[in-house]
């Protein structure tokens, strides 16, 4: 995708130089040639595609508005609601389902602007894992180096965007979802805040914690497609309903009078040397000195993961008590532990989470944004339980969600930007604020991809 | 070197709570999985056990329901 920007060619097709059909033709022919290689697409929409296309140039034609995202190719991770589509949320169980009679909210609201939908996207069965090796419908491999993973559970996201099949894809992150594919995969990827964007029509996962967000080849597409997401929704209980806070106008807002600092102590220790070397050129190019300890990562991920557990399998529990050997063996185990867990640890784990709030929020009025690596190694190769990580052999996939958990624990907003340079493969850093702040990381995000600290 | 280790539940006690408990749910663990689901269960009763001891005074965290 180098060199691609999805509103540059929303700016041709708007102007008539490039037809949206001819947009959405190329895209469909860069699916078949590299999806193949790397098992991004479980559904390729070439002909709604092709008719969503011809509808954009000729709203153009005769003269009407086609949105701010015409023609603008893009695809959704399984659990999205699609009309005319099963919703897969990566299971062979849900296979069975009669197809979603409507889109999700959010992809409902791409479309509107004009955006054209290209085909749904492979990841972990249910969201719950890390890595897109799933057993049903295959690994989802890197682009980067296809015998390396993409990350989950929105793997097939990241490695479509980063592969350069579409410039825009949408995820979902419970824990780290979205930021832990897109750092593997280089690509920038937003987690908004909890209850910022409409999960209606969203396969769900853990309900505390489940967020929906885009991922992207450059900050300006990001910021278009979040900003036409978001809004009331009164289908989703958790949407919070505030008004539209646009921030693609903010993008060369600038620095000013942001208080950046770098997350110390759990985000600091654990990870390879090159993920703390890319925090620092973060903190280098944005001038940001001071560090800041957030104390109880730990038990902010062990509460984390028995939230997850217990909301994640009494969501699947019938499925787990009648057919559980349809389950992938990536999550069955899982799951089904899940299933038997106490109450009274779900309760404490809820207190624990209100605790810990309260404790990263009093950082938070005094930082604006925070800055932790995504993920404590590079993408690791397909099929690899356990890895050396800075000395120590630790489980690999578990492992993934070091730096992303506690933060989506506490619905923070969250981008993670793939930094220039990191070698031998990509990683991300995340720029993380106040919750309801995505304004300020949108304008960070743009200032170090201006001045090429990031980029794909 | 492997990571530090944490608090656990003893093995025999994490396979006796799954005798008793998944019975009494009418969740039936295949014998293919029931070694994966133990140690899978055992690491979510240590992450219980690392909250175990931790103050959290009077936090509020009632489910919001309005009528």
């Amino acid at each position: 995708m180098k060199g691609a920007d999805a509103l540059g060619l929303v700016a041709d097709v708007r102007a008539r130089r490039v037809t949206a059909r001819e947009a959405a033709r190329e895209a469909i022919e860069r699916i078949r040639a590299r999806d193949p290689a790397l098992n991004c697409f479980t559904a390729v929409l070439a002909d709604s595609a092709l008719r969503d296309a011809d509808a954009v140039d000729t709203a153009i034609a005769a003269g009407r508005d086609p949105g701010p995202l015409a023609g603008l190719p893009f695809a959704v991770k399984n659990l999205f609601d699609v009309a005319g589509l099963t919703t897969l949320a990566g299971s062979k169980i849900n296979a069975d389902h009669p197809p979603a009679v409507k889109d999700a909210t959010v992809v409902a609201r791409l479309r509107g602007a004009g955006a054209v939908l290209l085909g749904a996207l492979n990841m972990d069965e249910y969201a719950f894992g890390f890595t897109t090796e799933n057993t049903h419908y295959g690994p989802t491999r890197n682009p980067h180096d296809p015998s390396r993973v993409a990350g989950g559970s929105s793997g097939g996201s990241a490695a479509a965007v980063a592969g350069g099949m579409v410039p825009l894809a949408l995820g979902s992150d419970t824990n780290g979802s979205i930021r832990v594919p897109a750092s593997l995969c280089g690509v920038f990827g937003l987690k908004p805040t909890y209850g910022r964007l409409s999960r209606a029509g969203a396969a769900l996962f853990g309900i505390s914690f489940d967020h929906v967000g885009p991922l992207a080849a450059s900050v300006r597409d990001l910021a278009a497609a979040y900003d036409v997401m978001q809004g009331p929704d009164a289908a989703d209980p958790v949407c919070a309903g505030l008004p539209v806070d646009p921030c693609l106008p903010r993008l060369d807002d600038g620095l000013d009078g942001l208080r950046i600092a770098v997350a110390d102590g759990h985000f600091a220790t654990r990870g390879e040397p090159e993920v703390f070397a890319a925090v620092e050129s973060v903190a280098k190019a944005v001038g940001a000195s001071r560090r800041v300890a957030i104390r109880e990562n730990d038990r902010a991920r062990a509460a984390a993961m028995i939230i997850t557990a217990s909301e994640g399998a009494s969501l699947h529990m019938d499925d787990l008590k009648s057919r559980p050997m349809d389950f992938d063996p990536m999550t069955r185990d899982r799951f089904l532990a899940g299933a038997l867990l106490p109450a009274s640890l779900y309760v404490r784990s809820q207190r624990f989470r209100a605790w810990y709030k309260e404790h990263v929020g009093e950082i938070l009025r005094d930082v604006d944004i925070l800055l932790a690596p995504t993920t404590p190694f590079s993408a690791p190769p397909i099929g690899a339980d356990t890895i050396e990580v800075a000395g120590i052999r630790v489980p690999m996939r578990p492992m993934l969600g070091l730096y992303t958990q506690p933060l989506s624990f506490i619905g923070l907003p969250v981008i993670t930007v793939p930094v220039a340079g990191t070698a031998p493969r990509p990683l991300g850093v995340q720029l993380i604020a106040a919750p309801w702040n995505e304004v300020s990381l949108f304008r960070m995000a743009a200032v170090l991809e201006r001045d090429g600290v990031v980029g794909v | 070197m492997s990571e530090p280790t944490r608090p656990s539940p003893d093995p025999a006690n994490v396979a006796r709570y799954v005798d008793e408990i998944a019975p009494l749910l009418g969740l039936p663990i295949p014998p293919a999985c029931r070694e994966g689901v133990e140690r899978n269960l055992a690491v979510l009763l240590a992450a219980g056990l690392l909250l175990d001891d931790f103050p959290v005074g009077d936090a509020e965290t009632a489910p919001v329901f309005r009528p």
